[in-house]
């Protein structure tokens, strides 16, 4: 078994920025583990630009963003893997690596899981209908577009609003097909607000909310679909529905945090988050496993997932020189209006970031911190939207001596 | 028997599991064969779109062909899957009575299955039931250790790979257009891939076997497809049930209820639910019947969640009772009384699996009477599956690494399939190409992403080792391509 002080799961935005972050700090003995031929991760495909704005101060297409890193991890010497899996992982902190050259046993002091995430599926969301050819997820016409060169159809409805869903709306008109709709069964979009101006509007293409895919039609390829719009209890509003032919289906109906490794080891996930429950520095249950980016949960910028990688790291820091003071632990519990909080639970009282989605879109709201009836923090929120992660640090000041934490919106 | 070229003595029409396990069967003889199948592969009608159960047999009437053919074929199953290298589990079932008075039911079902000459059926009391099946909820249960799961698509495809290495013909990509009696007495059957000669015929078409009867004999019979919706549960529910489970069949039913079975693989079906329908290829699944399926499936495993849920899909089932009468007709399994030769199979719904293999040797039975067949002594019963690399132990996975670097390479993540068996499963005997092919082989893209990381990978396997035009890359044969060319810069390029 080989023995390293870091192991980084995943190559992608966040393990890559994780590795750097690592070295900077000292810590020289990683080994970044990636399945694909390059390092990069999902950011090969994503040849649109729009990366790199917070991080960076520059605008970047997904492939260039990843180069900045690349090119970090190849002057540092940090060593990798490619065309490596991980298989096992156990609460030990061993793993087992497959590729073409055999199998290999690893153990490390600490294992930083940055596995991405995966997308929701036609099967997942139990749309009715046929099963022809012609039925996507977005990620894979980005793909078979981007990286292959394959076209995969003319006419084209998108199923869900989500961002990956708007940039291919887009995409797939700039080659020449037509992109009928956009329908979100939501009452509100759930990719960026700066995708529907540049991916949708831009290009005339419609956006429909409250409306849904209710059948599906074709023996071998896809003929068809019917769309339907939803009342306010989520029903079919009568007399709604509408068939309309297309020759593809693309879906962007969400992204769940790969955690299939982290529930192999033995994992506490978050049904909110789809990821694990962390502390304040992405230490999952099990000392020494730590986790970021879109494993831990999904981010809708990737400038989001490589700064979170960072953030981590200052715990895996302290972890390695036993530095990690854990304090009793506190519940980060969540109230109403919110759908998630990262961290679930704070066990040193640094200064922490806490990340949220709202539940639904909103205008003057404020985000409140308590300890008990103690308001800790309050900040105010022109606006809120359920595609936008909210970002608030608290200070280890406000946190000292809090029995207890609650936020929620007001 | 004696044949020539394009001549067969024996053509069976329809490549599902009845149909592959007859043309395994004749082949013990010395008899010329060809398998007539109208999709680009075995085993796409019924037969891989049913629950996988080797049934134990209670459930059919004393002294009916369901009854018998099905506790024969339970009792062979074990061997016939271990010749063909099938995965075969005897994980046993239990009926789960909800309510007292369906008590009297479970004892109904008892005394007909001793009838039937099952093994080992009892009763068993909430505790009991309690400690085989914790998540299970029931005020009692029958309880049959004989019944076992299959994988129906693998074993098809085990049963006609094994028969054509026995000498056995297959055409895919084969649909019959009509048959004609000739002078000589022979049959000549016309295809869209031209005609066939043939001393006999099998009518094996499954939803179709109507149409084919029809071909040589007016309206005799009548198939009416009755769907059966069905949901795939993630893997990581399987710890829920250990057995089948189901519950007790209400008078009348055409269905055995919707029920929850464990997979070969690790999944766990629910469903099916039973609908008449008008179109035989409607394969569609609906949002009513999915809604019930996950009601009716709480009843008895409240823990059951709709977050679990990978995939929907429904079968037909090929039924001669009409929707006004509901239940079960025997199945047909005669030669026609006018058409001399012509030898049907109809309405072989459940226990179709379970039965395939005592069908296949009663069909063998018909014509060996008429025939007097020779033994084929170079049939060899055994053939070698696809071995699965995520079964192996880590020692074994060293070793066939070493062997071949193509194990060491994953290509669906969910289901920890390596290239080494998608290329198997793309080099298979029978030639079939189209994903789902690949899919039932290997079980790439069978998993939780449903192909989200491996059809691209897939393509590219199909594309550059086996020199795949875009065009030819389909999800289910000719008519279900994938790609309508390169973007635009390509073909500027070209």
């Amino acid at each position: 078994m080989k023995e390293r002080e870091v192991i980084i799961i995943g190559g992608g935005a966040a393990g890559l920025a994780a590795a750097v972050a690592c070295y900077e700090k000292g810590i020289k003995d990683i080994l970044i583990i990636e399945r694909e031929s390059h390092l990069g991760g999902i950011l090969n495909q994503c040849i649109h630009d729009g990366f790199g704005l917070e991080k960076f101060k520059r605008i970047l297409t997904g492939p260039e963003y990843a180069q900045q890193y690349i090119d970090q991890v190849m002057e540092k010497k940090i060593p990798f893997l490619l065309n490596s899996m991980v298989i096992n992982l156990t609460s030990q902190k061993e793993l087992l690596v497959v590729n073409r050259e055999g199998l290999h046993s690893f153990h490390a002091k600490v294992i930083i899981l940055a596995l991405g995430c995966r997308e929701r599926t036609r099967g997942a969301i139990s749309i009715p209908g046929a099963r022809p050819a012609g039925i996507y997820t977005a990620g894979v016409v980005q793909n078979l577009i981007n990286l292959k060169n394959y076209m995969i159809g003319k006419r084209i409805i998108v199923l869900g609003s989500g961002d990956i869903g708007l940039i291919m709306a887009r995409r797939l008109t700039l080659e020449g097909a037509e992109v009928l709709m956009v329908a979100e069964k939501l009452p509100y979009s759930s990719g960026l607000p700066r995708n529907l101006n540049q991916c949708l509007y831009d290009f005339d293409i419609p956006l429909l909310l409250n409306h849904t895919v209710v059948d599906i039609r074709g023996n071998g390829c896809l003929s068809g679909v019917t769309i339907a719009q939803l009342g306010k209890r989520g029903g079919i509003v009568p007399g709604s529905k509408r068939k309309i032919s297309c020759d593809t289906l693309l879906l962007s109906v969400g992204l769940i945090p790969e955690n299939e490794l982290s529930r192999q080891a033995g994992i506490i996930l978050d049904a909110r988050t789809g990821g694990p429950e962390v502390d304040e520095r992405g230490q999952t249950n099990i000392p020494g496993i730590f986790t970021c980016g879109n494993s831990l949960q999904v981010h809708d910028l990737v400038d989001n997932a490589s700064l979170e990688a960072e953030y981590i790291i200052e715990g895996v820091v302290d972890y390695l020189r036993g530095k990690l003071k854990t304090k009793e632990e506190i519940k980060v519990s969540l109230g109403e209006g919110l759908r998630y909080v990262v961290p679930q639970r704070l066990v040193n009282h640094k200064d922490t970031i806490f990340s949220f989605r709202v539940i639904q879109p909103g205008k003057n709201k404020n985000l409140v911190f308590e300890d008990d009836k103690r308001m800790i923090k309050k900040k105010f929120l022109s606006r809120v939207n359920p595609a936008e992660m909210i970002r608030i640090k608290l200070t280890s000041q406000e946190l000292k001596s809090i029995k207890s934490i609650k936020v929620r919106l007001k | 028997m004696k044949a020539t070229n394009n001549h067969y003595d024996v053509v069976i029409i329809g490549g599902g599991v009845v149909g592959c396990a007859i043309a395994r069967e004749l082949s013990k003889y010395k008899v010329k064969i060809a398998v007539l199948e109208k999709e680009a592969d075995v085993g796409w009608g019924i037969s891989c779109r049913n629950s996988g159960v080797v049934h134990a047999g209670f459930n059919y009437k004393p002294g009916t062909l369901r009854a018998q053919l099905c506790v024969e074929g339970n009792k062979s199953f074990a061997k016939l899957c271990q010749e063909l290298d099938v995965p075969y589990k005897k994980i046993g079932k239990v009926v789960v009575a909800q309510k007292k008075e369906e008590i009297r039911e479970l004892k109904k079902l008892k005394a007909q299955g001793e009838k039937n000459k099952v093994d080992g059926l009892q009763i068993i009391d909430t505790a009991e039931l309690k400690k085989l099946e914790p998540n299970v909820k029931g005020v009692a249960a029958l309880y049959s250790p004989e019944t076992a799961i299959t994988s129906p698509y693998l074993l098809t495809i085990a049963l006609a790979e094994n028969a054509l290495r026995n000498g056995v013909s297959f055409f895919l990509n084969t649909e019959v257009k009509s048959i004609a009696k000739l002078r000589n007495s022979d049959f000549r059957i016309n295809t869209n891939q031209g005609e066939f000669i043939s001393s006999y015929v099998i009518n094996s078409a499954g939803l179709y076997s109507d149409r084919v009867a029809h071909m040589v004999e007016k309206d005799k019979y009548r198939i009416y497809p009755c769907r059966g919706e069905y949901y795939v549960l993630d893997k990581n529910a399987s710890w829920l049930v250990n057995r089948l489970v189901y519950p007790v069949p209400q008078a009348g039913s055409g269905g055995l209820g919707v029920h929850i079975t464990p997979t070969v693989d690790g999944n766990i079906l629910l469903g099916p639910s039973n609908e008449y329908i008008k179109q035989k290829d409607n394969l569609s699944t609906t949002s009513q019947t999915m809604k019930m399926l996950s009601t009716e499936a709480q009843k008895f495993l409240p823990l059951i969640s709709s977050r679990d849920i990978i995939r929907s899909y429904s079968g037909i089932r090929a039924k001669q009772a009409p929707s006004s009468e509901g239940g079960y007709w025997d199945f047909v399994i005669e030669e026609s009384n006018s058409v001399n030769n012509f030898i049907n199979l109809i309405g072989i719904e459940s226990p179709g699996l379970a039965s395939s293999q005592a069908i296949a040797k009663k069909i063998v039975g018909i014509i060996n009477k008429k025939e007097k067949l020779s033994p084929n002594s170079n049939f060899n019963p055994l053939r070698k599956g696809i071995l699965r690399f995520s079964e192996q132990d880590e020692e074994t996975k060293k070793t066939l690494i070493k062997q071949d670097p193509d194990y060491g390479e994953i290509v669906c993540r969910c289901e920890q399939v390596t290239k080494k068996e998608i290329l198997e499963a793309i080099n298979n005997p029978l030639g079939a190409k189209s994903l789902i092919s690949i899919k039932y082989r290997s079980r790439a893209m069978m998993g939780r992403c449903q192909g989200g990381y491996c059809l691209t990978r897939i393509i590219d396997i199909l594309r550059n080792e086996f020199g795949l035009t875009l065009e030819e890359i389909n999800l289910k044969g000719d008519n279900s391509y994938l790609f309508i060319g390169y973007r635009s810069d390509e073909v500027n390029k070209l």
